[in-house]
């Protein structure tokens, strides 16, 4: 199909196309303004001259590699359970679908400190899973690494979840069956077809699904508790900080929120744009 | 020693969810079931003129005995609405030093008092009205078998402690210091409640809190008092905040909370008077 439209039409259009229009760009300004002022507020109450000390504090670096490496974990994670749900979700009718759409949505909506009590209820010592993994093979999860990255998980899948069923639903599902046709295998139509397909939207979630990992803290603190070096991420360590030290609070929060925006900018660079 | 004292089971869930996460803000008015000090508050906390609404910020610790004293407060003074705001005593003491409009501030340790003393934001001396000792919490019957500090660091017993940065951890630490004790425990939780419901979970075997806190949670966990826990008492302060919107009516709270009928509202859920 073809459009055609006067050409003075289109000029004008082109020439609006340059300012965004007043009615865009104030609320535009105004939200950004929103999301950046917390952070001015922080870099302007921030004690540059003690930041030297305060990074090599006991402890800070310890929590820092903790929490990227916890973060990145669960983001793994999510991706191994979470891309196939949300394929499962998009691209299959099955009764009560709806349903588990919503069910996918809880952590989103419990507050994490409760998200906390309900791993501790099924993963702990007498949980569920727990009690049994405790009596066959003598494994106790909270109080681990592995807590950290389980409760990370819990409360940021969704984010990916949402996003990959988003990118599915958008993509055309006629080059998949077009892919079988030609004799593809589903695994291979999943792989070489829907995946590719869907990128951008597994690299966004993944980036969603980082950011609320390497953020969480309620379910965290509760399920994996804090321990330095072994359950102590960098929201743990910000939290307890403040319970004395507002600069050292601060200090902190601006270390994991440089390192994270480096590392975010730089994937966007690196691959976020390639898939484009 | 065991003690189980009978208390509200509701009250205490309730609290020990609250207490996870942040400020938790409860009115006082209908809650006053069954204490024993109401008469007697009506006798000894009435002011007369004190009117109109009333918001105390509390430690944590505090919420099941001031709930208790506001409804009596209330009783005694029926112009009076006590709004509470029960967090971690540092979280508080940052609301007050950042403007949170407020007329009286119950810290749970002196040092959280300090910071808003030296910030200007006390109308007065602050006056200490009760004390708190540490104890050892341990599941209902007490699986592990502690019976003292020394049991803690035996392999295989998973302990909860407070963080040193909050009253309870701190407390802890001058205990175990005194003791001698090389305890490592399984997690520094970040409040005495998260480090009860720990224990109420069973995810560790023993934590130590203050002996008030495990006596709300009296149906789960068991008290086991320790010797060294008298190096490491607890002073509870009070004072009128110099931005309070209600002077009389704080001035009257504070007077009630150190009155006899206060007091044993207060020695009832496991404190020490001064």
């Amino acid at each position: 199909m073809t459009v055609t439209a006067p050409p003075a039409v289109s000029r004008r259009r082109r020439r609006t196309d340059r300012r965004p229009p007043v009615f865009l760009a104030l609320p535009a300004l105004a939200g950004l303004a929103f999301l950046t002022l917390p952070l001015a507020g922080l870099l302007l109450r921030t004690p540059w001259g003690q930041l030297p000390a305060r990074l090599t504090a006991p402890g800070v670096l310890d929590a820092l590699r903790l929490s990227l490496l916890t973060a990145t974990a669960a983001t793994v994670l999510c991706l191994l359970l979470g891309v196939p749900l949300a394929w499962l979700l998009a691209r299959t009718r099955f009764p009560g679908r709806s349903l588990i759409r919503a069910l996918v949505t809880v952590p989103l909506v419990l507050p994490p400190v409760v998200g906390g009590v309900a791993l501790l209820l099924v993963y702990g010592r007498r949980g569920l899973v727990g009690g049994w993994l405790d009596s066959a093979f003598g494994v106790t999860l909270p109080f681990t690494t592995t807590a950290v990255v389980l409760a990370e998980a819990f409360v940021a899948m969704p984010f990916l979840i949402i996003a990959v069923e988003g990118a599915l639903r958008g993509a055309d599902p006629r080059y998949e069956e077009a892919a079988a046709t030609l004799g593809a295998s589903r695994w291979t139509t999943f792989r070489r077809v829907t995946l590719p397909m869907v990128g951008p939207g597994i690299a966004a979630g993944s980036v969603l699904c980082w950011a609320r990992a390497l953020g969480e803290f309620g379910a965290t603190i509760t399920f994996a508790g804090n321990f330095p070096g072994r359950t102590q991420t960098m929201p743990l360590a910000v939290y307890l900080a403040l319970e004395q030290d507002l600069d050292a609070a601060i200090v902190l929060s601006l270390l994991l929120l440089t390192v994270s925006v480096v590392i975010l900018a730089g994937l966007r660079d690196r691959w976020v744009g390639g898939l484009r | 020693m065991r003690r189980r004292v009978d208390s509200l089971t509701l009250v205490a869930a309730t609290a020990l969810l609250a207490a996870g996460c942040a400020t938790s803000t409860s009115t006082s008015t209908g809650t006053g079931t069954g204490t024993g000090s109401v008469s007697d508050g009506a006798r000894d906390g009435a002011v007369a003129g004190v009117t109109g609404p009333l918001t105390v910020l509390a430690a944590a610790s505090l919420t099941d005995a001031f709930t208790r004293i506001g409804a009596d407060f209330e009783a005694a003074n029926p112009g009076v609405s006590v709004t509470f705001s029960f967090a971690g005593s540092s979280q508080l003491a940052q609301q007050i030093t950042a403007g949170a409009p407020a007329d009286v501030f119950a810290a749970a340790s002196p040092a959280t008092m300090a910071t808003v003393v030296s910030a200007g934001e006390a109308a007065g001396e602050p006056a200490v009205f009760a004390r708190n000792q540490l104890v050892i919490a341990v599941p209902d019957g007490n699986p592990a078998g502690v019976t003292g500090l020394a049991d803690l660091t035996r392999s295989g017993v998973k302990v909860a402690l407070c963080a040193e940065q909050v009253p309870c951890g701190a407390a802890a630490r001058t205990a175990l210091d005194a003791a001698g004790s090389d305890l490592v425990p399984v997690t520094f939780e970040r409040d005495v409640r998260a480090a009860l419901s720990k224990v109420r979970l069973g995810e560790v075997d023993a934590a130590v809190v203050y002996r008030t806190d495990a006596a709300v949670a009296a149906d789960e966990v068991d008290a086991v008092e320790f010797a060294e826990s008298a190096q490491a008492i607890n002073d509870y302060p009070i004072v009128t905040l110099a931005a309070a919107a209600n002077p009389p009516a704080g001035e009257a709270f504070v007077g009630y909370v150190r009155s006899a009928a206060g007091q044993a509202v207060l020695t009832a859920a496991g404190f020490q008077s001064p």
